[in-house]
């Protein structure tokens, strides 16, 4: 609001750094968000804890004979492990950055191949129109009224997926929602002046769509691909809760704190907070992100 | 009112017949084919084909999805020969104890989040407010899974008060008659249900309460209680059953995590125990079901809302 009253008057079609004066009052309305800014460094921090961590915190992650022969299983914290052993003797400390690796790979790359999918989906649905947005929607209809771990259970069983594969498998059952965004969002920008103009001078259709739809609702493809990293971590995190994540002797956050549960009547509390703190932490930061940056690009969208 | 009735019970019906598309092509996904899954490594070609041939499998794929659709309209779901029994049987007795627990954690959300959430609007921006939506969004926030373990730990671990999980031969209806072991379940599966509904609650309740009808029945003298509890609530809560059908795909994957924390034997735990095993017949079968279920459950849902306000009712012939 203040922002807006505080741009001197200039004329429709903007000047020349018009293009830089939009990312600068985006990062300053996300600035204003302290809560977000919180988030984004809380998010940074553990993006440096997984992967600097274990270079300053040696720890063996992989040989599962050695860490049983050489530490206690289900030891306590102490200085020789700060965090505890967990029931294979692996360090819990290491283990968190070493299951955090691929939370957070997973994670993101789940979520951009879901955007990717999902913008290119409903772009062409919405340009397009007619029976073959008809078709396209009554697909994402029916995906969307199969409830989402279902479906990925289904997957999971058909596949048995390693990492790789399970980045596939998450974006298979989260590109629906983007889907429909966008070509709400298309539907909308495909009847203004300036793609009516491209139009009439002769601009191909894959121009329009790539040069003037898809970057018009970069605002819309940022806030929901934030989310989806939230949701797809935690889908991997449901995963390997039930049981069904990444095969050992890699692990993820799910996989440790199901094993954590395993033995919580045994007041082992180490192999159970320090994780699921690890997975909470990361979903709500990542989801105060995502609503300080839907309320910058807001103000983006008010003054197009 | 009728032509809405037609037209969202042929959308229901598109999107089921949908769904059976999505599995049944699911079930040509499984690498080796069907045979191979079913036989195991060591089955010669000769024997494949055989099973093929005696199965249908070597037909046309269109001619196997016909086929499919036939099987299920007689109640046929597959195979799972890793439990040498029909898919349909195990599911038998397992979807009716999902639906309750879905049904009794809606009940029990509504009842929480409809109080709060008008407590919350009436109070705006006091304490309690602030208190309530950090609480919900704390409920939203908190994975399930991790929600039921916590207070399987303090409550049942810690404090001792409540089992961790319900006794695992109860009928689908013990919930009603022995309530007690079902606490724990119910409280992590409408954790989430009390967030929607009670945001939804409060933001509806202040929108209605600005409306010209409260401030004509305030000036004709109507108690406060009789204008929150008469004209706002009635106006607000009705679409709070749209709610609850947008919200069941995500409850009944819910569901799933919750039946498996707690060991409850309902189409949850039954898809995880055999995608442990597997056994891909069954989770197909499980799947559809579900959906079909939750698709079945949000047509329920706008249908009472059609049934429900006046302006659908008689409005639009």
């Amino acid at each position: 609001m203040t922002l807006a009253s505080n741009q001197s008057p200039s004329p429709e079609g903007g000047n020349a750094g018009s293009e830089l004066g939009f990312w600068r009052s985006t990062i300053r309305v996300f600035a204003e968000n302290r809560l977000a800014v919180v988030s984004l460094f809380v998010l940074i921090f553990v993006v440096l804890f997984c992967f600097i961590g274990p270079l300053l915190y040696r720890t063996n992650q992989t040989d599962a004979q050695k860490a049983l022969l050489e530490s206690i299983q289900h030891a306590s914290p102490s200085w020789s492990h700060l965090l505890g052993t967990d029931a294979n003797g692996f360090d819990i400390l290491g283990r968190l950055m070493y299951g955090g690796q691929i939370a957070l790979i997973v994670g993101f790359l789940a979520a951009i191949v879901a955007t990717v999918i999902g913008v290119s989906y409903g772009a062409l649905s919405g340009f397009f129109g007619g029976w073959f947005d008809a078709l396209a929607m009554r697909i994402v209809d029916v995906g969307l009224s199969i409830p989402v771990l279902f479906l990925l259970i289904a997957l999971v069983t058909i596949y048995r997926p390693t990492a790789p594969l399970l980045i596939i498998v998450i974006a298979a059952v989260s590109w629906l929602v983007p889907a429909r965004l966008i070509r709400a969002e298309t539907l909308s920008l495909r009847t203004r002046e300036y793609v009516q103009a491209v139009r009439a001078m002769g601009g191909s259709r894959s121009r329009i769509i790539g040069r003037h739809l898809i970057p018009n609702s970069v605002g819309t493809i940022v806030v929901f691909a934030t989310f989806d990293v939230a949701d797809s971590i935690l889908l991997l995190a449901s995963l390997g809760f039930l049981g069904l994540g990444v095969p050992a002797p890699q692990t993820d956050w799910g996989t440790m704190l199901s094993n954590g549960v395993d033995v919580a009547a045994n007041g082992y509390w180490w192999e159970i907070y320090p994780v699921g703190l690890c997975i909470v932490l990361v979903v709500v930061a990542l989801n105060y992100i995502g609503d300080a940056l839907r309320d910058a690009l807001e103000v983006r969208l008010q003054r197009r | 009112m009728l032509g809405y009735l037609v037209r969202r019970v042929l959308q229901a019906f598109v999107v089921i017949l949908g769904v059976t598309l999505i599995v049944f092509l699911l079930s040509q996904l499984i690498p080796g084919g069907q045979a191979r899954a079913a036989l195991g490594p060591r089955a010669t070609s000769g024997q494949l084909a055989n099973f093929n041939h005696l199965n249908g499998y070597d037909q046309p794929i269109w001619q196997q999805y016909w086929n499919y659709l036939i099987a299920l309209f007689h109640g046929d779901l597959g195979y799972s020969y890793k439990n040498n029994q029909g898919v349909t049987s195990l599911i038998a007795d397992r979807l009716g104890k999902t639906m309750v627990l879905v049904g009794v954690s809606t009940l029990f959300a509504l009842a929480v989040a409809i109080p709060i959430g008008m407590a919350q609007a009436v109070r705006r921006n006091r304490p309690f407010d602030y208190g309530m939506t950090a609480v919900t969004f704390i409920l939203y926030a908190m994975p399930a899974f991790l929600a039921g373990e916590l207070l399987i730990i303090f409550f049942s671990f810690t404090l001792n008060w409540l089992p961790s999980q319900p006794p695992t031969d109860a009928s689908a209806w013990a919930v009603l008659t022995n309530p007690v072991p079902f606490i724990l379940p119910i409280l992590t599966l409408s954790a989430l249900e009390i967030a929607a509904f009670s945001r939804y609650m409060r933001s509806a309740m202040l929108d209605t309460l600005t409306e010209d009808y409260i401030r004509t029945a305030k000036a004709k003298g109507a108690s406060s209680r009789r204008v929150l509890w008469g004209h706002a609530l009635r106006n607000a809560i009705l679409p709070i059953l749209t709610l609850i059908g947008l919200t069941l795909p995500a409850v009944v994957g819910g569901a799933l995590i919750t039946e498996a924390i707690f060991n409850y034997p309902g189409m949850g735990l039954l898809t995880v125990q055999a995608a442990s095993n597997d056994d891909v017949p069954l989770v197909l079968g499980t799947t559809l079901v579900a959906t079909i279920a939750t698709v079945l459950g949000s047509l329920l849902a706008d249908l009472l809302y059609a049934a429900a306000d006046p302006r659908i009712r008689l409005g639009e012939q």
